[in-house]
């Protein structure tokens, strides 16, 4: 099992096995390089853990343990884990500041623990197979073992292609189970499973958020938030290996690395992405910050080729498929930083979470307003106001948005709103799904579907809350974190670290009133004015440009698909997988090698159909034939 | 010559040859393309390409595009309307304006 885990810890290899448990490591040297090999155990050998990630504010909790009596062996941040349960119990996991996926045995009542950080960092799978509970890391481990696993979840399938990714507990494997962000699973000695919610993201009640009514100013919280990320900052520094950190040009990632250019007298090592279309990049904005920070900076460039040829490697990592080919650069860009020696980076990932920076929080709060009046003519032309950074824009043409984005008005109140028009445009890939497994499945309402899982209470927070809520649990949650940061990242052994997503600014951030996020169409509004002084006046009043790759042309060059495309997407092979329709696929097929798919529907249909074809070829053929092989 | 009498039964409706011809370019384009189908019965002439959720608003751009060099038209900003496009009967009743220069 722990073998194919290699990449996600090259540096060795540990193990435990005792009376009801088996425990494997693999390891990425980050803190305590001489003494900090896993697994871990406390003074008497009763309580072991292996774990991966960073708890970043080990130092404090080892010195509050120690004067709590507790020994410690190591100078690693995994001892305080076996420690902290043993002064708290279950919950240890709420004095964590950090991101992980843990395992804990507690050998004395035969008992384990399974944890993940609160927003979803660090992935942990398991399933229950021949008597035994086997967990890791990735699916991939799980699969090593029990290859009878590998088959196509439907219901994994069409969430992906509804959402863009998977949703917790649910994955592309069936009988294999995710464990959702911020939740501790008990397995007791007699198998009984008891799963806890030890945090989620709460909003308070519209209306009721600090500084609502007049107590506090937008000046004090600005403040009060600076201080919140300076010390994210220095805590994510915490290292026994040289941090770097991704640097965009946007304001998420500059200010991370403003903010921890304070902590150091040497220049920041920094890397980003360029690509040579422009609609994608951000060069100029990029160099600016670096003439601004004087880091040392690396670029790759990156080509549509590029990611077509290192797609199948990504979505070996990733174990799911994807809508878009975002993911495929972060992990060349990961692979150029292992190169240089470095294995953590600072990145500006979930700033636009926290505090409502994406255009679909705008695009609601204009509809919400339309919604009052959906008579108005002037009201729906502040969309012309949203995304300038595309070249086909959905909102090029007043009276056709206006028809677009006025459909679902009348669902104002229903706490999927904002999503509904991002849904839906996804949810025409599944019009490519075979008959047989649409069948498979029965009625499948995406927005229905999701909003069954929501808090009872959401409906009492503000609009932007209950936005901000299904963002982080969706995009954020099912593809930007598993993906693009942890995956792409773990591909190449980089760990990502992620400052915004500290959850004392969260917990700070979701206190404040919506107005202070978007101030009238200014997305994070109190962000800007917390690095206000830090960054360059360009920097710092950019409107938001989201981190996008090319997609369907990457597996094109001048009409003729990569070798894999073609063999992939042929009637024969889609017809034997049995997940989509051949003929359909074809006629999508068509359309993108003649370069004739504008929108954001075709391209996440074809890179979508395109992701779960390679993991059937690449996780479920694959294992099929070795096992007929070794029959 | 544009908009001539010459008259087809198409599904019950009197249509000219020049408009059952556009009728079926558009539809042939709109399933291949759009709906990735096979069966006619996939598309009704006058359902709501919007409302159905078959085209978003880049969707509309690709239906611009195809309609400008399937006919020789040059479709004006002023033209990008919603009437115009979001059904089958619509786009062939633009066409025949087009043509027809009214």
């Amino acid at each position: 099992m722990i073998h194919t885990l290699h990449h996600r810890g090259p540096d060795g290899y540990g193990f435990h096995v005792g009376d009801g448990i088996g425990l494997a490591h693999a390891r990425l040297s980050i803190i305590d390089l001489a003494t900090g090999a896993q697994p871990i155990h406390n003074e008497h050998g009763t309580v072991w853990t292996v774990f991966n990630g960073e708890v970043f504010n080990y130092r404090e909790l080892r010195a509050q343990l120690e004067r709590q009596g507790h020994r410690f062996y190591t100078q690693s941040d995994t001892e305080v884990i076996v420690h902290l349960y043993e002064q708290h119990g279950d919950a240890f996991v709420e004095q964590l500041n950090g991101q992980f996926a843990i395992a804990l045995w507690d050998a004395t009542r035969r008992r384990l623990l399974l944890a993940r950080d609160r927003t979803g960092i660090r992935p942990l799978f398991r399933a229950r197979a021949a008597g035994r509970l086997w967990f890791g890391s990735e699916i991939k481990a799980l699969l090593a073992v029990l290859p009878d696993l590998a088959t196509l979840d439907p219901l994994g399938l069409v969430q992906t292609l509804s959402y863009w990714g998977p949703v917790d507990p649910t994955t592309l494997f069936q009988g294999i189970q995710s464990l959702p962000a911020g939740h501790l699973l008990a397995v007791e000695a007699d198998g009984r499973e008891t799963m806890t919610r030890y945090w989620d993201w709460r909003f308070p009640n519209a209306g009721a958020e600090s500084g609502a009514h007049g107590h506090g100013s937008i000046e004090a919280a600005a403040e009060e938030l600076r201080a919140l990320l300076v010390d994210a900052v220095r805590l994510q520094l915490r290292a026994d290996v040289p941090v770097g950190a991704y640097l965009s040009g946007g304001l998420d990632s500059s200010g991370i690395v403003a903010l921890a250019s304070r902590f150091t007298n040497t220049p920041i090592r920094t890397f980003g992405i360029t690509f040579a279309e422009a609609e994608f990049d951000e060069s100029a904005h990029q160099e600016a910050m670096v003439r601004h920070l004087g880091t040392a900076h690396t670029t790759l460039r990156c080509t549509a080729r590029d990611i077509g040829e290192v797609f199948p490697t990504l979505v070996r990592h990733v174990e799911a498929p994807l809508l878009r080919t975002a993911a495929a650069p972060l992990m060349l860009l990961s692979r150029r930083v292992r190169e240089t020696g470095y294995k953590v980076v600072l990145t500006g990932e979930g700033a636009d979470e926290v505090f409502a920076g994406y255009d679909l929080f705008k695009e609601a709060k204009v509809r919400r307003f339309w919604a009052r009046q959906p008579g108005s003519r002037l009201r729906p032309r502040l969309l012309e106001r949203l995304y300038g950074y595309l070249d086909a824009s959905p909102v090029a043409h007043a009276a056709l948005a206006q028809s677009f984005f006025g459909k679902g008005l009348e669902a104002v109140d229903r706490p999927i709103f904002a999503h509904a028009p991002r849904w839906t445009t996804a949810q025409r890939a599944l019009r490519f799904l075979s008959p047989e497994l649409r069948a498979s499945l029965g009625p499948w309402d995406p927005l229905a579907w999701y909003e069954q899982r929501l808090p009872a209470d959401i409906g009492s927070w503000s609009p932007l809350a209950r936005d901000q809520y299904v963002e982080a649990k969706s995009l954020l949650a099912a593809y930007l974190l598993p993906a693009q940061g942890d995956r792409a990242g773990m591909a190449h052994s980089i760990e990502g670290r992620f400052p915004y997503l500290d959850h004392r600014l969260i917990e700070f951030a979701n206190r404040l009133p919506p107005h202070w996020k978007i101030r009238g169409l200014r997305e994070k509004y109190v962000l800007r004015r917390a690095l206000d002084g830090l960054l360059p006046p360009q920097i710092l009043q950019r409107t938001k440009q989201p981190y996008r790759a090319p997609d369907h042309q990457s597996f094109f060059h001048q009409g003729v698909p990569l070798d894999y495309v073609a063999d992939l997407l042929g009637g024969e092979r889609i017809r034997a997988a049995g997940y989509f329709d051949a003929a359909a696929v074809g006629k999508l097929f068509d359309k993108c090698r003649r370069g004739d798919a504008l929108g954001f529907a075709d391209n996440q249909a074809f890179v979508g159909i395109l992701s779960t074809m390679l993991l059937d070829e690449l996780f479920i053929r694959r294992l099929a034939r070795a096992e007929h092989h070794i029959s | 010559m544009p908009g001539h009498a010459s008259c087809t039964e198409v599904r019950g409706i009197r249509m000219s040859q020049q408009a059952a011809q556009i009728e079926s370019r558009i539809r042939g384009y709109i399933l291949e393309n759009l709906l990735f189908s096979s069966n006619p019965s996939d598309l009704a002439n006058g359902a709501s390409l919007l409302e159905q959720g078959i085209i978003d608003s880049t969707g509309v751009l690709e239906i611009v595009m195809f309609l400008e060099g399937e006919f020789g038209l040059s479709i004006k900003a002023s033209d990008m309307l919603p009437e115009n496009f979001d059904s089958v009967d619509n786009m062939v009743r633009f066409v025949l304006r087009l043509q027809g220069g009214t």
